[in-house]
This record gives C-alpha cells, structure tokens and sequence, in this order.
C-alpha cells in the first residue's frame, strides 16, 4: 500500500500536526519508503494467531478506588503556558 | 594522583568506603571532566552545584556510617527522566522549558541509595532515533575516532549522551531507555556496557513515554558489574506503573563472577543476516569460543519471525507514539504556538515544536491506526509479536539458558552519514536488538572487540523473563576474556 497526496494531508490533520505544501511531497516519499518496508509482513500466516495485548503474562494490580493525591493545583498548572487561577487558557472553543 | 573519574563504579564504590576518597572529591573530577567535554555535546544540563549538595550530603553519611549501596557515586541521567525542579526536555523543543514537579521512580531510587546526579544526557528527540542525531540539542558526539581521523562519530541512539558520557569518563554511569536497541546500541558504538531488563523491571513512571510496551529503563556504564550493581537500584515494583513487576530484585551484583559450566547457550541461526560483515561474524565466532572454554554447552537455535521483528516493530512503536505523543498539545505543558482557533493551535505547535523523525512516526502511527488500515497494519504487527516471543519461549523451553547474537550490523559510523535519503537506512541499525523488545526480553550488549578501523563491536546476550542474573554471569565471561574497551585519547578536553 503507499499513499498520495492528499492521504498524507489528512494524516496530518488527523495528527494535529500542520504541513506547508513544499514537506507535502517529501512526506509522501518518506512514509510510502517505510509503508513499502513493512509490506513484507503480509508474506507471515497469521491465522489463528492471537495479537498480543500483554508483555509479560501478568495479572493487572488492581487497588480501592480512592483518592491518593491531589490539591496539587500549582503544580499541575505549573508548566502550562497559559493559565488564569488554576485554568488552563485555551482559544475559544465553543461560540 | 590518579585521575578518579577512570574508576568503574565498583572500584569508586570501594575507595568511598575504604575513606581513600571522598565524595565531594569524586564528584569534584566529574564535574571538571564535564566542563572540559562540551565539545562531545553529552550532557544538555550539567548540574554542579546539585552534584556537589548531594556529594556533601552523602560525605555525611559516610561518616555517620549510614551510606546507601550508591552511596556518593556520581551518575547522569538521560533527558526522558524526570527530574523534580531541574529541566527535562526529552530532547525536544515541545518540552524545551518543562520542569518537572515530581522525579522518576528509577532516578528516586538512585538517589534513595545515595546516588549523586551530574546532570541532564542527550538523547534522540524523543529516544526515536539510532544515532542521537534527532535531538533538539543537536548531536551527541562519540569519543571515539577512527585513527588519524578527526571525523566526528556518532556514539549510537537514543540513548548517545549517556554511551558518549560513560565512554568519555564523565559518569560512572548513566541512566538509559531502550524501545528497539536504545540502551544496547549506543552500548555497542562506544566500547561501554547497557542492559535492557525484562519489561516490568523497572518502573516507567516519571520516563516521558514514547511507546510504552516497549519502552524499558536500565543502565549504561563501564563493565558488566558495574550495570549489575546499577540495576538492583533502579530495579522494582512500583504502585504507580501496573506494568512493573511485583517481583523480588536479586542481588545481581552475587551473579557476576558465578560460573557458567553447563549452561545451555544458543545461536541463532537467523541472525546470520544477508550481506553480515566478515568482522562481525568473526567477532560472534569468538564470543562462542570462550563461552565454550568456559563449559558453556553451544547449541544452533531457531528464532525463525527474526527478520519480521524490524518492520512489525516500525508499526507498533509508531503507532504507540503518536498516541502517547497525542499529550503534547500547546496546553498543559510545554510550547504553545498560538493559531485562530484551537485546533490551529495545535497543529502549529505540534509542526514548531516537534522534529523531523518525531513527525514522521507520529504521522506513520496514526495512519497505521487509522479507520481501515487497523486490522491490516496493527492487529496484524501484533500478531507478528505474539509469533516472535513464541520463538524464543519454545527455545527457553528447550532447556536453553541465554542467546548470543552480535549486537549491532557495523561499528559506529560518521555524524550525517546514515539516512538522509531513507529513514529505513537508519531503522535497520536496530535489526538484532528489536526482537528483544518485541518479546519483553532482558538483553545485555558488551563490547568484544574493535573493527578493522579500530572502533568497538559489541555482541547481545538475550535471556529468559526476568533471569538478567544469567546475562551478567555469562557477560562477564566474555568481558573477562575480550578485556575492556576505552577510547585511545581524549581529543575534546
């Protein structure tokens, strides 16, 4: 399988990650180079076989749901690039 | 005076102890050693005045006889660990100004056992490269050169701060991640020693994550017994990672020296790659050779989903990355690229503060997982993983101990000279070292020999689930017989 143009475009958007028109054709030749190399896998018999889903067959800890941490709100706004007491600041998203 | 920052981490270890050295006078070589090697780029945060705090701190203990089996051994740290209060970048421009509040759970246990911390390694941006080439900061710089060549090496990837660091004398050790061959690579290019434990050995929490089952921390440092005594530290469950093992951390340093009479070493026979160098064939001869001379039984091994690890891993990581890479957004942390609306915001931030390669695997990742292409791309690599680590159980279930393979296809090659043109090029680097994280194996690249060109190769040895106590007893084995590998001069300082 390779891509077009207008496909790496919309990875793109589907990435949140803005291309100029000049990356576009570059992209294009990038991502087919790697899509063209991972084609050999098609050759492998996969039927029956499970997908693996867990590294090491080990059993998820669980614990009580309950609250461990918190009032922690300088911190975690800490690294934000725009904050207004203890909110996050994002352009408008709702009209 | 002998110049303390040759010492390996065991032999600092014994001199802090036997008061022939303090530690204020041990972290006080690294942190010149440090200022004198900027041109190798190893380090993008030295922290000396932290150093030197934690170096008095633990020259108290010493004498208060309360020392930690790190007690005053200085250490970096790559820039995917998360630091309290000191700057951790990944590599990345995204992350260029983020100061963690919280520290990782593997740094918080070296500095629990009494570890001191030089400061900040480079990495690939990311960890998503093979030659530290990708980094935000610019390149890492190998110490080693080919002879009567001033051309600047690459000193492996992700992980080239901490094998250039390590390699250069400015640590006893480092700290690294391995997702393909990030630890054993870098290892494998600059003559030094890295293990990737089993997954879930170590904690992930507080490691910026690129594809998380894969991603693995573990040490870099000088000998084999000096990443024994570094990985019982880093090593153990964590509450905060699910993912980690709620299993007992030996005392790996006891298995270094044990003999390896009888055991079951196989080589396997997949590796034997098109087009493999005659040195490096060589060199894997000669590793079989002393395992041999040292009782070790050799037995030819199938592995036969080798040659699809690479390509099935190019789906998996990618695919994981651009969903944990999703978090970088212009919001809670890190650059923002202000657009008209939000999701202008986000494109433009993730176009500025993103690299090249990083962009590229994000945008592989989402396409892979993507309406339509799920099934064919990644349900499919995963049921590649699930055949490759059933290649090597029914191996182990064959009585076989641990796996000899080369670690890497060539020695370490010039900055700028792989994967312009291709990015798969540069990908292939990791063709011996990704199976091993594809079945969440424990893996230990040393070196063993130098090219024909005079610089380092190194060999893997891949073991059992959580059995890393093997790979230190047969690794040293070989670094007994093959010696130790130190650049020839030290052209930056």
């Amino acid at each position: 399988m390779s891509v077009d143009q207008a496909t790496v475009r919309r990875i793109a958007h589907l990435a949140r990650i803005a291309v100029t028109d000049a990356e576009v054709p570059h992209l294009q030749n990038e991502l087919n180079a790697i899509l063209a190399f991972v084609e050999q896998l098609d050759e492998v018999n996969v039927d029956g076989i499970e997908p693996m889903t867990s590294v090491t067959p080990m059993a998820m800890k669980k614990r009580q749901d309950e609250i461990t941490d918190g009032a922690l709100a300088d911190k975690v706004t800490g690294n934000a690039p725009a904050t207004e007491d203890h909110f996050f600041i994002v352009p408008k998203v709702v009209e | 005076m002998t110049d303390l920052t040759r010492l390996t981490l065991a032999e600092a270890r014994d001199a802090l102890k036997a008061k022939t050295v303090s530690a204020t006078e041990l972290t006080r070589a690294f942190v010149t050693a440090v200022e004198k090697a900027r041109p190798l780029n190893a380090y993008v945060l030295e922290t000396p005045e932290k150093a030197l705090d934690m170096a008095k701190a633990s020259d108290e203990r010493i004498a208060k006889g309360s020392a930690g089996p790190l007690e005053g051994l200085p250490l970096g740290v790559k820039d995917l660990y998360a630091t309290e209060g000191v700057r951790t970048t990944a590599c990345s421009n995204i992350l260029r100004e983020f100061v963690p509040a919280y520290e990782s759970t593997v740094t918080s246990q070296l500095w629990r056992d009494g570890a001191v911390m030089l400061g900040k390694l480079n990495n690939d941006e990311f960890a998503m490269g093979s030659s530290n080439e990708t980094s935000a900061f610019g390149p890492a710089i190998s110490p080693w050169r080919r002879p009567g060549s001033d051309a600047k090496l690459v000193p492996g990837g992700s992980s080239g701060g901490s094998s250039a660091a390590v390699a250069a004398d400015l640590c006893l050790g480092a700290t690294a991640t391995d997702t393909g061959g990030s630890i054993r690579q870098p290892a494998a290019f600059t003559g030094t020693v890295g293990i990737k434990p089993t997954y879930g050995r170590c904690s992930r929490w507080g490691i910026v994550a690129f594809a998380s089952s894969l991603d693995q921390a573990g040490p870099i440092a000088k000998t084999v017994r000096d990443n024994a005594i570094l990985l019982r530290s880093m090593a153990g469950h964590d509450p905060k990672d699910t993912t980690s093992a709620d299993l007992a951390v030996p005392d790996y340093e006891a298995a270094v020296g044990r003999s390896i009479k009888g055991m079951k070493i196989g080589i396997p026979k997949e590796y034997r790659v098109d087009g493999m160098s005659a040195e490096i064939e060589a060199l894997w001869a000669k590793g079989v050779e002393w395992l041999r001379e040292a009782g070790a039984e050799i037995v030819e091994v199938s592995l036969p989903h080798t040659r699809y690890a690479l390509p099935a891993y190019y789906i998996v990581a990618p695919a994981e990355a651009s969903s944990n890479l999703a978090r970088y957004d212009g919001v809670r942390y890190g650059l923002r690229v202000p657009g008209k609306d939000i999701v202008e915001m986000y494109e433009k931030t993730r176009a500025a503060g993103f690299g090249k390669e990083v962009r590229r695997r994000i945008m592989i990742g989402t396409y892979v997982l993507s309406a339509g292409y799920y099934d064919a791309y990644y349900v499919r690599a995963q049921k590649i993983r699930t055949l490759i680590k059933r290649d090597f159980e029914e191996v182990y279930a064959s009585g076989v101990d641990a796996i000899l393979t080369p670690a890497t296809p060539s020695p370490a090659f010039g900055v700028g000279e792989m994967g312009a043109a291709d990015p798969v090029e540069m990908y292939l680097n990791d063709v011996f070292t990704v199976t091993v994280n594809m079945a969440g194996l424990p893996g230990l690249a040393l070196p063993a020999g130098l090219s024909a060109d005079g610089l380092p190769l190194g060999l893997q040895l891949i073991g059992r689930p959580f059995d890393e106590e093997t790979l230190f007893s047969v690794g040293e084995v070989i670094e007994k017989a093959a010696g130790r590998f130190t650049a020839p001069g030290r052209w930056w300082a």
